[in-house]
């Protein structure tokens, strides 16, 4: 039977639907997957790189393998990759922030404290204020609860929003695009009135009033259904691109997609 | 006439930097750093230093030695240890200034350096914390559009540290490996720019003309050479040698036990460049380095 990381897989995957030819950006186990299996089944347009500097059209497997174990069809380096994929929008990345708001706004700098004297330090900005004004982008949240969708705003504003109070006047917002957030509970997009968040899928068990419960802002009802569970195909894809099953290591416990009745 | 010969030893490049410069150091959180650089910073006494990095240990090391009055960041991070241990805690203490910018408005401000502008434009930035903490402005568009837009500053550096494959005496470098990052902007943006070398050769012309295309930059950007075996240890050099995790795993480890730079500099520093080689194996240890896969 499928785990429920291989359905949030799915999830990414169809988070990442185009009929473009952009660069798909999977950060960590389970969004690198849903790219993969994104390009190998309904949109092939997605370029994805092998993490280091080479495109590829066979998405490398994650996880332990020759250096040499790559197919490298193009090039896409760091050093070209504002001019070639940031800052002219060909791009749609899938990251895990630390913090989320109602805005979509996120945080990857610091928690609370003051900027000069942060009480916990993290990575940094990174790309994510440039991705954010440019490109499109998703979320992935392993662990779904208030500390993650925070109340009010996020402790530092690492990468922009739909919030209205940060915009100048004059700038240009138009390709601010957040598409979807894919969690260990559900599927969420900014569909609302004003980009407000909404559930549009709960995962098989789940109920709305959980989700609201593990939110800190308030969420609308948009749910069609079930997130679907990851076909036979589908998962015969996600165990080639995943042979030492990272993906089992994501989500607490490993549960499987259909949760028991207890 | 001039030789051009620009060799100098790691102590005489040292010796060209003082007190308060802004130092920008090339490569990529845990890749191709010109640590041999850093570690004979480390055996001096400069301080006060503005540091402008895509940051890894380098980063770390200079905060932990109080070496940093202020950082120039996109991130700091050693890529399989996510969080730079020692930089956080410079953070955390609140022992440094910062300037904390978007990874593409990083190198939006080295081009802007490098051809004398006082800042590039971008939307980066817009929307987010980075502004009003980093004291950025805007400016708006003279055209019909009228588009108010970030005014990235240029990051002008008062000299550059760069860790390639060769050089020769001139200043003629090769940077072999898949990526280069942004090494050739800090070389553009700064005074002077120091090079280390895994080997200098007497003749680029003569040794290897056939991988002319590796030349980063021209010579004239380059205002010292010096031969640094290993000199991009801990950090990757690909395709000569990867990042060392065990000296990572150790060294994160020391931030928390003792968490004192003072009694384990020597461990990650050493006296001179040759016992630090030594003491991490030489290079047939270093050159053995897995190369990492992503």
């Amino acid at each position: 039977m499928a785990t429920l990381a291989e359905l949030c897989i799915a999830a990414v995957a169809e988070a990442f639907r185009t009929t473009r030819e952009l660069v798909g950006t999977g950060i960590g186990p389970i969004p690198r997957l849903g790219v993969g299996l994104a390009k190998l089944t309904h949109s092939p347009g997605l370029m994805m790189t092998d993490g280091e500097a080479f495109l590829v059209e066979q998405p490398v497997p994650i996880g332990p393998r020759a250096y040499e174990d790559r197919k490298p069809a193009g090039y896409l380096p760091f050093s070209r990759f504002f001019d070639s994929a940031v800052w002219g929008g060909r791009r749609h990345a899938m990251v895990t922030p630390t913090q989320v708001d109602r805005f979509g706004q996120t945080n990857l700098s610091a928690l609370g404290g003051t900027h000069a004297q942060p009480k916990t330090q993290m990575l940094g900005a990174r790309g994510f204020p440039g991705n954010g004004i440019y490109h499109a982008n998703s979320m992935f949240i392993p662990a779904h609860g208030p500390r993650v969708f925070v109340a009010g705003e996020v402790d530092r504003v690492s990468s922009p929003g739909y919030n209205p109070a940060r915009r100048i006047a004059g700038g240009n917002y138009s390709a601010i695009d957040l598409k979807r957030i894919v969690t260990n509970l559900c599927v969420m997009d900014f569909g609302g009135p004003d980009y407000a968040v909404r559930v549009i899928s709960l995962h098989p068990g789940v109920t709305f009033a959980e989700v609201e419960t593990a939110t800190g802002f308030p969420l609308i009802d948009a749910v069609a259904g079930e997130t679907p569970l990851p076909t036979e195909e589908q998962l015969a894809i996600i165990n080639r691109l995943d042979p030492h099953g990272i993906r089992h290591s994501v989500l607490a416990e490993n549960p499987p997609a259909i949760r028991s009745a207890s | 006439m001039s030789t051009l010969d620009k060799r100098m030893s790691a102590a005489e490049i040292v010796g060209r930097l003082s007190n308060g410069m802004t130092l920008g150091i090339g490569g990529w959180g845990p890749r191709r750093k010109p640590m041999a650089l850093v570690r004979e910073i480390l055996r001096s006494d400069l301080k006060d230093l503005t540091i402008v990095s895509y940051g890894g240990p380098d980063v770390g090391m200079l905060c932990a030695a109080g070496k940093v009055k202020k950082l120039v960041f996109a991130f700091v991070s050693l890529d399989a240890i996510p969080l730079e241990p020692w930089f956080r805690k410079a953070r955390e203490a609140g022992a440094i200034e910062v300037l904390e910018l978007d990874e593409g408005m990083f190198q939006w401000g080295l081009k802007a350096a490098a051809f004398q502008l006082p800042f590039l434009p971008t939307r980066v930035g817009l929307g987010t914390d980075l502004i009003d903490l980093g004291g950025l402005k805007t400016v708006q568009s003279p055209y019909d559009d009228r588009e108010v837009m970030v005014a990235m500053p240029a990051l002008k550096l008062d000299a550059a540290l760069i860790h390639v494959q060769r050089c020769d005496h001139r200043g003629n470098v090769q940077a072999l490996g898949p990526d280069t990052y942004y090494d050739e902007w800090f070389a553009k943006a700064a005074d002077q720019c120091f090079v280390s070398a895994e080997e200098l050769v007497p003749a680029m012309e003569d040794a290897y003309p056939e991988d002319a295309r590796a030349n980063l930059f021209e010579r004239c950007f380059v205002t010292g050479v010096t031969e640094a075996k290993g000199g991009a240890h801990p950090t990757s050099l690909p395709p000569d040698y990867g990042w060392d995790m065990g000296w990572f795993k150790k060294y994160a480890a020391a931030a928390k036990d003792p968490g004192d730079w003072a009694s384990v500099a020597a461990q990650f520093v050493g006296a001179t460049e040759a016992e630090y080689l030594a003491s991490v194996g030489g290079m047939e240890a270093v050159g053995a380095l897995p190369l990492p896969v992503f």
